[in-house]
C-alpha cells in the first residue's frame, strides 16, 4: 500500500511547512507588537490578585486623587485604586472578547458550513436568517437583549455574541462554495463519503485560517462592543471593575483627574489594538491573497 | 435592471419582515417584564393586569404579532410604553437630529479619510504613510465615548472654542421645525446666528461619531490604492506621460472605487450604532439615544420601531451600494 510511503513523508513535511508559517509571522512587525500587547493584558489578567491591591476596595478619604506612589494610576470617585480597578478589569473584558468570539464563532461557522455543503434549500434558509441578523444595528440589538435579559457578564456576552456570528456564517459559506469544486473534495465524493463527514473532516479544516483570521479581530472588536454597552449601563454593572463602566463611571473626574477615566480607556484601546494588529498581520501572511 | 431592481426591493420587505419576526421572538423570550419596568416594582397585581391590558400585552402572542403586522401595513408602529406616544411620531421627531449628524459625520470621515488614504498610498513606507497607518490604527481602536469626553474636556472645557452637548445654545430658539435638521431650518428661515451656532455644535459629535469610520477608510483606501497602482496599465499610463495628479484621480482611483465603496456602505449601517454611543454623551436629540432610553426601559415596541427604521435603512443602503457597483464599474451590470 502507498500508505508506508504517506505516513512517512507526510508528518514532515507539515512540520517545515507550519514552521515556515510561524518564522513568516514573527518576522511580521505587526503580529509581534500585537502578541507583545496581548500577553501584556493576559499576564495583567492572570496575576491581577497579586500585582495589585483589592479593586472593591473603597477610601472616601482619598477619592478622585491623581497618580501618586501609593496609587500609581490614581484613584476614582469612591477612592477605589485605578491601577487595581484596570488590572481585574482585565480579566473581564479578555474573558468577554474569547467568550463572544467562541460562541459567535461555533455557531456561525456551524450555520456557515451547514449552508454550503447541504444544498441549495437549506443555505438559502439559512443564508436569509443571517442577511435578517446583518441587517440589525449591531449595538442597538445588543443593547436590546441585554437590557431585557437583564445586566450581567453572561448576558453581555450572550447579547454581543447574537449580533457577531453572522459575519463567520457568510465567510465559512464563501469559502466552502469554492472548496466545494475542488478535487479533494471530488474525490472524497467518489470515494462515498457522507455529507457530513465532507462537511467537517475535509472543508472546515481547509476554512480555519480564515475563521482565526476574523476571529482575531473580533476578540478586539467584542471587547470594544462590550465595553460600549457597560457604557450606557446596560452590560457589567457596577461596583464590578469593567473598563467600559468605569469610563462612565470617572467621567465628570476628567478635569481634576483624567487619568483616573483615561486609564481604563487605554487599556481598552491597548487591548483592541493587540488584537487588530495580530489579526492584519494573519491575513499578511497566512491568507495568499494578501501575499505581496 | 428593473427586474433585478424589482427582486433587490422585496428582499429588503422581506428582511423587514423578518427583523420583526426576530425582535418579536426576541421579546418574548426575555425574562424582563415592561409591566414591571413601567410600574415599578412597588406595583399592585391588578395594576400590572391593567397595564397589560390597556396594551394589549395579555393575548396570546400570535394574536399580538398579527396585532402588530397588521398595524404596521397601515403605517402604524404601535405606541411606545415610555413616552406614550405614537412610535412614528417618535421617530419622525429624533430621526433628523440623528440624520443632520450622520451625514455631517460621513461628510467628516470621507473628507479626511479618502486624502489620508491616498496620500499614504502615495508615500508608503515613508513617513506620511507610517502615521496616517498609526492614526488609523488608533482609530480603529479607541472607544470613541472617551474620545468624546476627551474632546469635550480639551475643546469645550479648557479652551472654550466649541459649545457643549446639546444642539443649540440654551438662549437660542429652534428654528421653525420644517426638516427637523436644526442647522438646515436655520437656513430656510435665514437665520444666521443660529445657523452658526447649530454647525458649531455639530463639530465635536461629528468628529467623534466619523473617527472610526474615517479610520477604516484611510486604511481601505490606502490598500485598494496600492493593489491597483501596481497594475501594468498605470505603468502604460505613467510610461505615456500623464500627469500624476490625473493619474490617480482618473487611472488609480476610479478603479480603487469598488473596495471603497464596499467599506462605505459597510460604516453607513454602522452609524447608528455609532449614534448610540455619541447621542447619549452629546445629549443629543437622536434615534441612538431614543433607543438607550427605550432598551433601558424595556420599551418593546419603541425598540422595535428602531430595529425596523434600522433594518430598512441597512437594507436599502446595501442596495444602493450595489448599484453604485456598477456605476463605478462599467462591467458589472445587472440586465
Amino acid at each position: 500500500m502507498d500508505n508506508t510511503l504517506d505516513t512517512a513523508t507526510q508528518p514532515r513535511k507539515v512540520q517545515s511547512e507550519r514552521a515556515r508559517a510561524i518564522s513568516r509571522l514573527l518576522h511580521n512587525s505587526g503580529v509581534v507588537i500585537g502578541l507583545i500587547l496581548i500577553s501584556i493584558i493576559v499576564l495583567v489578567a492572570l496575576f491581577a490578585p497579586l500585582i495589585s491591591s483589592d479593586p472593591l476596595l473603597q477610601d472616601l478619604n482619598i477619592k478622585g486623587q491623581n497618580p501618586s506612589s501609593a496609587h500609581f494610576l490614581g484613584t476614582d470617585q469612591l477612592g477605589r485604586d485605578v491601577w487595581a480597578r484596570v488590572a481585574h478589569g482585565a480579566r473581564i473584558s479578555l474573558w468577554v472578547g474569547l467568550a463572544v468570539t467562541g460562541l459567535s464563532l461555533t455557531v456561525g461557522s456551524t450555520i456557515g458550513l451547514i449552508a454550503g455543503s447541504f444544498g441549495r434549500s437549506i443555505d438559502n434558509i439559512l443564508m436569509r436568517l443571517t442577511d435578517i441578523f446583518l441587517a440589525f444595528p449591531s449595538l442597538i440589538l445588543a443593547m436590546a437583549i441585554a437590557a431585557a435579559l437583564g445586566s450581567s457578564i453572561q448576558n453581555t456576552i450572550l447579547a454581543v455574541a447574537v449580533v457577531s456570528w453572522p459575519s463567520y456564517a457568510r465567510l465559512v459559506r464563501a469559502q466552502v462554495l469554492a472548496l466545494r469544486e475542488r478535487e479533494f473534495v471530488e474525490a472524497a465524493v467518489a470515494l462515498g463519503s457522507s455529507r457530513s463527514r465532507i462537511a467537517f473532516k475535509h472543508l472546515l479544516p481547509n476554512v480555519l485560517t480564515p475563521i482565526l483570521i476574523q476571529a482575531s479581530f473580533d476578540i478586539g472588536q467584542a471587547i470594544l462592543t462590550a465595553a460600549g454597552l457597560s457604557f450606557i449601563g446596560v452590560g457589567v454593572q457596577p461596583p464590578t471593575p469593567e473598563w467600559g463602566s468605569m469610563v462612565a463611571e470617572t467621567r465628570n473626574l476628567i478635569s481634576s483627574a483624567p487619568w483616573t477615566s483615561s486609564a481604563p480607556a487605554l487599556a481598552i484601546l491597548f487591548t483592541v489594538l493587540g488584537f487588530n494588529l495580530l489579526g492584519d498581520g494573519l491575513r499578511d501572511v497566512l491568507d495568499p491573497r494578501g501575499r505581496k | 435592471m428593473w427586474i433585478y431592481l424589482l427582486k433587490r426591493l422585496g428582499f429588503v420587505v422581506f428582511v423587514v419582515w423578518g427583523v420583526t419576526l426576530a425582535t418579536f421572538f426576541i421579546a418574548q423570550v426575555v425574562p424582563g417584564d415592561p409591566a414591571v419596568v413601567a410600574l415599578g416594582d412597588n406595583a399592585k397585581e391588578e395594576q400590572i393586569l391593567a397595564w397589560r391590558e390597556l396594551h394589549g400585552l395579555n393575548k396570546p402572542v400570535i394574536v399580538q404579532y398579527g396585532i402588530y403586522l397588521k398595524n404596521l401595513l397601515s403605517g402604524d408602529l404601535g405606541t411606545s410604553l415610555r413616552t406614550g406616544r405614537s412610535i412614528v411620531a417618535d421617530l419622525k421627531d429624533f430621526f433628523p437630529g440623528t440624520l443632520e449628524l450622520s451625514m455631517v459625520a460621513v461628510l467628516f470621515s470621507v473628507l479626511f479619510g479618502i486624502p489620508a488614504g491616498i496620500f499614504a498610498a502615495l508615500f508608503k513606507n515613508r513617513w506620511p504613510d507610517l502615521l496616517v497607518r498609526l492614526l488609523a490604527l488608533i482609530g480603529g481602536a479607541t472607544p470613541i465615548y472617551w474620545l468624546a469626553i476627551l474632546l469635550l474636556e480639551l475643546l469645550n472645557n479648557r479652551l472654550g472654542w466649541l459649545p457643549g452637548p446639546g444642539r443649540l445654545d440654551a438662549y437660542l430658539i429652534n428654528p421653525p421645525n420644517i426638516t427637523g435638521m436644526v442647522g438646515i431650518d436655520a437656513l430656510l428661515a435665514r437665520d444666521s446666528e443660529v445657523f452658526w451656532d447649530s454647525v458649531k455644535h455639530l463639530i465635536l459629535p461629528a468628529i467623534v461619531l466619523g473617527a472610526f469610520n474615517a479610520a477604516l477608510l484611510a486604511r481601505m483606501t490606502r490598500s485598494a490604492l496600492l493593489e491597483v497602482l501596481n497594475q501594468d496599465y498605470i505603468r502604460t499610463a505613467k510610461a505615456k506621460g500623464v500627469r500624476s495628479s490625473a493619474l490617480i484621480l482618473r487611472h488609480a482611483l476610479r478603479n480603487a472605487a469598488i473596495p471603497i465603496l464596499t467599506v462605505m456602505g459597510g460604516l453607513l449601517g454602522g452609524l447608528l450604532s455609532g449614534a448610540v454611543l455619541t447621542e447619549t454623551i452629546f445629549s443629543w436629540p437622536g434615534i441612538g439615544r431614543y433607543a438607550t432610553q427605550a432598551a433601558t426601559s424595556l420599551d418593546f415596541p419603541a425598540i422595535m420601531g428602531v430595529t425596523l427604521l434600522a433594518g430598512l435603512l441597512t437594507s436599502l443602503i446595501n442596495l444602493g451600494v450595489d448599484l453604485l457597483y456598477a456605476v463605478a464599474d462599467p462591467r458589472i451590470s445587472y440586465g
